[in-house]
């Protein structure tokens, strides 16, 4: 079927902020879908709250509307633009309940606009528990069996006619309390009864335990014709009960004979058949490890992260695909990207083993629990691709960054054979670092598969690394030895380690070997057609083609002024998230548009960097200096820029320069002297430019001596971190020596900062260099305090309460310094601001978070003028006159946002370490209009209930009373605990005081489990300690969906936002493309 | 022991010998499913030939008897990159190395197989050798290579005498519909066997009695047709025309099989006398091609043929897009077609081959893919229905 000449004007939806279950993902697939309805001369409007992502730029959409997603202001859009229909399956669940509610409330009917791709109907069957159920008993296809209780008897007779073992889960309990898994009907009777007590309304769901059982996705397409393909399948290694993002997923899978992996196939086509779905969709079972026996989990009928990663999997680009069914074509009718004369509708082969892994955020939560649940707590993931399962799991575990790079960097070795066998029932990220210890300790393979459910293949693998360990720790060194240890992808750090030599010595003996990394072409159909535009992985062997080698088709005839090596961000994390993505993308482009040969190397399948029409080439390989050298080998590049890549790529630097390679931009001397403390202690005397005192220290009684010598509180970090890994704000001895143990478990490559802590605003700019001239897009100032990290912090361009004194000293500031660092590009500053006094808190010489924010709301494209001026331009060529560019006529209010209810034990006080997982933009003609929609972008939509909970450390009452008689103003109902209330009621406020939680019912807990909360105001007092109330209190309200705030200078801001509301509930829209 | 695989334009791959360690000249060709190596194996259309798995990974679940495709492996020699020693699967009866060593099939694994794939795609299928002599002579090796022809393989292949297989007479016979099969391991293990999970939900074939010609039938052709309830004679593939229609079938099935269609001289002239007959007859691969040589069309040897789980087929009639398994070095000419004997009626979308005709006032269907799957996708198992439903309109 050709296209449906009727679409012209589409609506698509975006996800909106990141948060962990909704990543970077759905800005890789809505740009794909944005560039492929475009490419079908489609006008498309766009809407997504997020201001980081690509798929927000001008360039990407006609026209972009960065507002809050929600109903309202969605009709608003589309009673503005008008569009023909609108496409919500490409932005994750949350895009996908705005289409529906849209749709449900007759809105889109009224306005003649259709939901594009998959029908409202389908979406409902999908998603509705009940109606899935009835169309899946309807089809025969199973699901766990399940039923609500409300009587021990009843649920013995349901357990009894679906067989033990059954979960449990009372209705209406904080975080599943009083669920369990019950095996025979003593232990059903007793977590029943007990479950049945604890749930508010006395009801269990007894359900059928799939838990153990193999978790298999399958990837399907449908057009509206009915054609039915299934992109991949993947394998989970952990078995069912930990989520799939957060389990370490193979594909295709491993241990399915053709039997069971056709059966699931053809389920999965029969499934989406049934469901009527046009485009995407994601179908979840659970197979039975000894029978044909299977559940269907879950239907996700759009695109979503399994689709994401199954797309760069295969080469399948899935979203691109969808987009074009939902125009009305056909899969047969829709080319092949990869091959070029081939088309979508096939299935791809794959002739390589993918390994995912989540980057799972326990070393910047250090309180939550570790342990992997169905609730998904990764904020990244990565992917790798090899010959061999060995080698893409090794791969995969040095591409997380989080200090690991083989099977022994979590060390168990302390651990006997009867703790491990304790130690592996325990599901969390550290498992196969634990089972890896269990085989070296002789505990057989299948035993550990009994305890783990994990296949016995897997474990199997594991093994195999095991003993390659042993090897290279007792035999010699030979050329198949080695051979056969990079075949599975030790690094050669890891092999040095082993063997008992330096890895310099392992490097030069491998070479010498002739051992080199090999690689192949991610094709779609293992080498069956030759393929126009494929990527790139890594393989070792004794013969290997290397297929990097062969010339090109795309490539022939173009000549290039020279080839730029771009380096990825890796894995998205807290403090380092789509912002790099976005920044290495438009690198990217803008070299390729300056006319030079563009190779990424990253290892992220979320992003948009690693799609393969992004780049020339793309590697699809781990971001270690190892892994860059074996590609710098090969592909010889002119130049490499690092500064666009977060810290991933700036830790590359030293390796790029001793290989040979040019950095292009600021030279790493330069980046050192930011980032070392007497260097830049220089830069700063000789710029005449103050800063907080401080010093550098490696252990706690330097860091005492220092922090005694300036008085408490002082700020300590480590140097070289992105996203105030690590940092804290110390008021006591005590409290150091607590920091630095934390800091130093991790080894320090460089020393630790110990600074004066300063109260005053902060500022920040990040600037365009060019040696001579500076390019600042504009002045951010932070509405919380310094003491919270910048990327916590609620942002406001222009920078509303400082004058112009400060905002000339800043910008003065910043052209010295990005001068006296010779910065060639992106600079990145914070200061303080303390009445007319501006200090330097730091500077990167590099991209930071803000670029893609900052880019979009004043219209300057940083990133491609800081490429031009990498390539020699100057400003003043570009078209743009040096200094602070002219402010704009509106507020753009960056909003973080956080996950912490996922995280469960996570602390959720605000403090120099960065916490959010995602930002969102507020942008409007006036200040408290942009704050009230970069609230309700952040999901914050007040008033409801009108009752709120106020306890604040004795230093915040006086603030407190202010902004509590602003609440009060706005009807609000004041709850506070002893002493707050005290605090309030003598200012005249009348506070209801509540008890403290160990205190008699009601307390301020009973008061958060009604339900009838909408704010709760606590600022933290010191320290980490998890039984105090206000840790019990900020936790619990997280988890009941109360929104918590721990600072006094956010409640300020959220209170004047509401004050400013506008009554109709209208706003003031911003089409981003016509900045 | 190291093991080579040799290919008539000289190149070499070392490797390591998997299965027999003898040597074999062969024609090698390669196959993409990513799963199913062990109904590959024994799909007796590979005889004469020596197989490359694409798929890196090989014997990860190991060899389960049930899963064959009759009852031995057919192609000269396995060519893998990597075997996996220890099976895991609840099924699995052996390990792939064992299956092969116990009917003594050579293979060599750890060479660089996407190398290999790439030299027969560009260069086209070619003749090979495998060898564990590490003193091998190319002098000598490449003129056998060059002078090896799979030659009259259906006669290798095919069954000795005629078989009777009975229709299910209840659908419980199946066994379980897929899904909700359970397992009883231990009843596995001592070798009680339960059927595996079936998707037939109507016997649609009850009471009909089909006649196959094995020319290398796939178990599973078999099974399509009992599983619906069909009473199945099996015939040797050299079984004279007049022989099956004396047996007063409802309709007539042409298996698979392998080698060169034009080879079956003597088989393409019984098949002319079925067609003559006017008996319904519905043929799969081989028997397709065997079909359209006896009607006056032409067959011609792709570069390197259709291999794998993962092709798109193109209902002419419909419109609608089949992803199918497929197992074929030649194919029917489209453009040798007469059209008033024959018509397109599948064609592949990626290359625009014939995948299928419908005869012209005849009840005559054939198809070049595979409707029986196994290993590979089941999409176009409804076929079978297709054919057993025709029946009754005859």
């Amino acid at each position: 079927m050709p296209k449906d000449q009727s679409v012209k004007r589409v609506l698509v939806i975006g996800s909106g902020p990141i948060v962990i279950g909704q990543a970077a993902e759905f800005d890789y697939a809505g740009t794909q879908a944005c560039r492929s309805l475009k490419e079908e001369g489609v006008e498309v409007i766009l809407v997504n709250s997020n201001p980081a992502t690509i798929m927000t730029d001008k360039n990407i959409a006609d026209h972009v509307y960065i507002e809050p997603l929600t109903v309202p202001v969605l009709r608003q859009i589309i009673e503005k633009e008008r569009p023909d229909s609108i496409l919500p399956t490409l932005g994750g669940q949350a895009g996908l309940n705005l289409g529906m509610e849209l749709e449900e409330s007759g809105f889109l009917k009224e306005m003649g606009v259709r939901l594009l791709g998959t029908t409202a109907q389908t979406i409902r069957n999908a998603e509705g528990r009940q109606e899935f159920k009835d169309l899946m008993e309807r089809i025969g296809e199973p699901c766990a069996a399940s039923e609500v209780v409300e009587s021990v008897e009843a649920g013995v007779e349901f357990a009894e006619s679906i067989g033990y073992p059954v979960v449990l889960r009372p209705a209406y309990t904080l975080g599943g309390s009083g669920g369990g898994i019950a095996h025979n009907r003593a232990e059903l009777e007793e977590i029943l009864e007990n479950g049945l007590r604890l749930s508010r309304v006395g009801q269990v769901l007894v359900e059928r335990c799939i838990a153990g059982w193999k978790e298999i996705e399958y990837e399907v397409m449908r057009d509206s014709a009915g054609n039915c393909i299934t992109v991949c399948n993947m394998e989970n290694i952990d078995p069912v009960g930990v989520h799939t993002g957060d389990s370490i997923v193979v594909a295709p899978s491993q241990t399915l004979s053709d039997k069971e992996y056709q059966m699931l196939r053809t389920s999965a086509l029969k499934i989406i058949s049934e469901l009527r779905i046009t485009g995407g969709c994601n179908v979840q079972f659970a197979l039975h490890p000894t029978s044909f026996e299977y559940c269907v989990i879950e239907v996700n009928p759009r695109v979503s992260r399994s689709s994401a990663l199954a797309a760069k999997a295969t080469g399948y680009p899935i979203a691109k695909v969808a987009a074009k069914i939902a125009l009305g074509y056909c899969l047969d009718e829709i080319p092949n990207a990869i091959t070029g004369n081939t088309y979508a509708s096939f299935e791809p082969a794959l002739d390589y083993c993918v390994v995912k892994m989540p980057r799972l955020p326990f070393d910047k939560f250090l309180t939550a629990k570790r342990t992997l649940t169905t609730q998904m707590k990764a904020t990244g993931e990565v992917m790798s691709i090899c010959s061999n399962f060995e080698g893409a799991l090794m791969k995969a575990i040095r591409s997380l960054e989080q200090h690991v790079n083989s099977l022994r960097s979590y060390d168990f070795s302390a651990l006997g054979a009867e703790d491990l066998r304790d130690r592996l029932q325990v599901v969390d990220d550290q498992r196969i670092w634990v089972i890896a210890e269990a085989l070296r300790k002789g505990i057989p393979a299948g035993e550990i598969s009994e305890i783990t459910k994990i296949d016995l293949w897997f474990v199997e693998r594991i093994h195999t690394l095991v003993r390659m360990e042993k090897r290279l720790m007792t035999e010699e060194l030979t050329k198949d030895l080695l051979t056969e240890a990079k075949r599975m992808e030790f690094p050669d750090s890891e092999i040095a380690s082993l063997s008992g030599r330096t890895e310099k010595e392992v490097h030069s003996l491998r070479l010498a070997f002739g051992i080199e990394a090999a690689f192949k072409m991610v094709d779609t159909c293992a080498a069956e057609f030759a393929a126009a535009t494929p990527y790139y992985y890594s393989v070792y062997g004794r013969n290997e083609e290397n297929e990097a080698k062969l010339p090109l088709a795309k490539a022939e005839g173009k000549t290039y002024k020279g080839k730029i090596l771009v380096l990825g961000s890796g894995p998205i994390r807290i403090g380092q998230g789509v912002e790099f993505d976005y920044c290495s993308v438009h690198a990217t482009w803008a070299f390729s548009k300056a006319g030079y040969e563009t190779v990424i190397i990253n290892n992220n399948p979320e992003t948009v960097s690693t799609d393969f029409d992004i780049a020339d080439k793309l590697y699809f390989e781990p971001l270690t200096d190892e892994d860059v050298e074996e590609i710098v080998r090969l592909e010889k590049p002119d130049g490499a820029v690092v500064q666009f890549g977060g810290q991933t790529a700036i830790k590359l630097t030293e390796h790029l320069m001793r290989i040979g390679v040019p950095i292009l931009g600021t030279k790493a001397e330069d980046v050192d002297a930011a980032e070392d403390r007497e260097l830049f202690d220089e830069i700063l005397q000789q710029t005449k430019i103050p800063r907080a005192e401080g010093g550098t220290v490696y252990t706690a009684e330097e860091a005492k001596a220092i922090a005694n010598r300036l008085g408490y509180p002082v700020l300590v970090r480590p140097s070289y971190v992105l996203g105030g890994q690590g940092m804290q704000i110390a008021t006591s001895d005590k409290e150091i020596e607590e920091f630095m143990e934390i800091i130093n478990r991790i080894a320090q490559d460089h020393p630790i900062l110990v600074d004066k802590y300063l109260m005053g605003k902060e500022i920040e700019v990040d600037a365009v260099c060019d040696g001579d001239d500076i390019l600042i897009p504009g002045i951010m100032e932070h509405i919380e305090r310094t003491g919270i990290h910048s990327g916590d912090s609620i942002s406001v361009y222009p920078a509303p309460m400082i004058g112009k004194l400060i905002k000339d000293k800043i910008t003065d500031y910043t052209r010295r310094l990005a001068t006296a660092l010779h910065v060639r590009g992106m600079i990145n500053i914070q200061f303080i601001a303390i009445d007319e006094d501006v200090y330097v808190i730091e500077v990167n010489p590099r991209s930071s978070r803000t670029v893609p924010y900052i880019s979009k709301v004043t219209g300057i494209p940083i990133v491609d003028l800081a490429t031009e001026v990498i390539l020699g331009k100057k400003i003043r060529d570009l078209g743009y006159t040096p200094g602070l560019a002219p402010e704009a006529q509106y507020y753009a209010i960056k909003m973080p946002v956080f996950s912490f209810e996922k995280i469960r034990g996570a602390e959720i006080s605000l403090g120099p370490e960065m916490k959010s997982t995602g930002e969102c933009l507020g942008i409007a003609p006036t200040f408290h209009e942009a704050l009230y929609k970069a609230f309700l972008g952040a999901g914050v939509s007040l008033p409801k209930h009108k009752q709120m909970i106020i306890t604040v450390k004795d230093a915040d009452k006086g603030e407190a009373i202010g902004i509590a008689r602003r609440f009060e103003k706005l009807g609000y109902i004041i709850y506070a605990t002893r002493s707050t209330a005290q605090a309030l009621n003598d200012a005249g406020i009348k506070a209801r005081r509540v008890n403290k939680i160990h205190q008699e019912s009601p307390t301020v807990m009973d008061l958060i489990l009604g339900h009838r909360i909408d704010l709760v105001i606590d600022t933290p007092t010191q320290g980490r300690d998890k039984t105090r109330d206000g840790f019990l209190i900020r936790r619990n309200a997280i988890e009941t969906g109360v929104y918590c705030i721990t600072a006094m200078d956010t409640a300020r801001a959220l209170v004047s936002s509401m004050e400013h509301a506008s009554e109709n509930g209208q706003l003031t829209l911003v089409d981003i493309a016509e900045i | 022991m190291n093991a080579y695989l040799i290919l008539e334009d000289s190149t070499v791959f070392a490797g390591t010998s998997i299965g027999a360690a003898r040597e074999v000249v062969s024609e090698i060709v390669f196959n993409t499913s990513m799963a199913g190596y062990s109904e590959v194996l024994t799909d007796p259309s590979y005889a004469g030939q020596a197989v490359c798995i694409t798929y890196p990974l090989i014997g990860n679940y190991g060899v389960c008897l049930d899963d064959l495709e009759s009852g031995r492996p057919w192609p000269d020699a396995l060519i893998v990159r990597e075997l996996s020693e220890i099976p895991s699967n609840f099924r699995s009866d052996c390990s792939l190395g064992a299956y092969l060593q116990k009917y003594d099939i050579p293979g060599i694994a750890g060479i660089d197989t996407r190398a290999l794939t790439r030299i027969l795609r560009e260069k086209g299928t070619m003749n090979g050798v495998i060898t564990t002599d590490d003193d091998y002579d190319l002098e000598t090796l490449i003129p056998r290579m060059k002078a090896y022809t799979t030659g009259k393989v259906v006669e290798k292949v095919t069954c000795r005498e005629v078989t009777v297989y009975p229709g299910v007479r209840d659908l419980s016979e199946n066994g379980p519909l897929s899904g909700l099969a359970s397992f009883d391991r231990e009843a596995f293990s001592r070798g009680e066997r339960e059927p595996r999970p079936s998707l037939v939900t109507k016997l649609n074939g009850a009471g009909k009695r089909i006649a196959l010609l094995d020319f290398g039938a796939k178990a599973n052709i078999i099974r399509s047709l009992t599983s619906r309830g069909c009473d199945v004679t099996v015939y040797p593939a050299d079984t004279p025309a007049d022989t099956v229609l004396a047996g007063g079938f409802d309709g007539i099935m042409l298996s698979n099989g392998p080698g060169d269609p034009k080879e079956c001289t003597q088989i393409i002239k019984e098949i002319r006398k079925l067609y003559d007959a006017n008996v319904p007859i519905f043929a799969i691969c081989l028997g397709h091609q065997l079909m359209a040589l006896a009607t006056g069309a032409d067959t011609y040897k792709l570069k390197y043929g259709h291999r794998g789980g993962n092709h798109p087929v193109k209902d002419l009639a419909t419109g609608r897009v089949y992803i199918s398994s497929q197992n074929h070095g030649y194919v029917v000419d489209p453009d040798r077609l007469d059209p008033q004997v024959a018509v397109p009626a599948f064609v592949n979308v990626n290359d625009g081959t014939n995948e299928g005709l419908t005869y012209v006032g005849k009840p005559v269907f054939t198809v070049q893919f595979h409707p029986e799957a196994c290993p590979g996708p089941q999409d176009t198992g409804f076929l079978f229905d297709r054919f057993l439903d025709s029946l009754d309109q005859e």
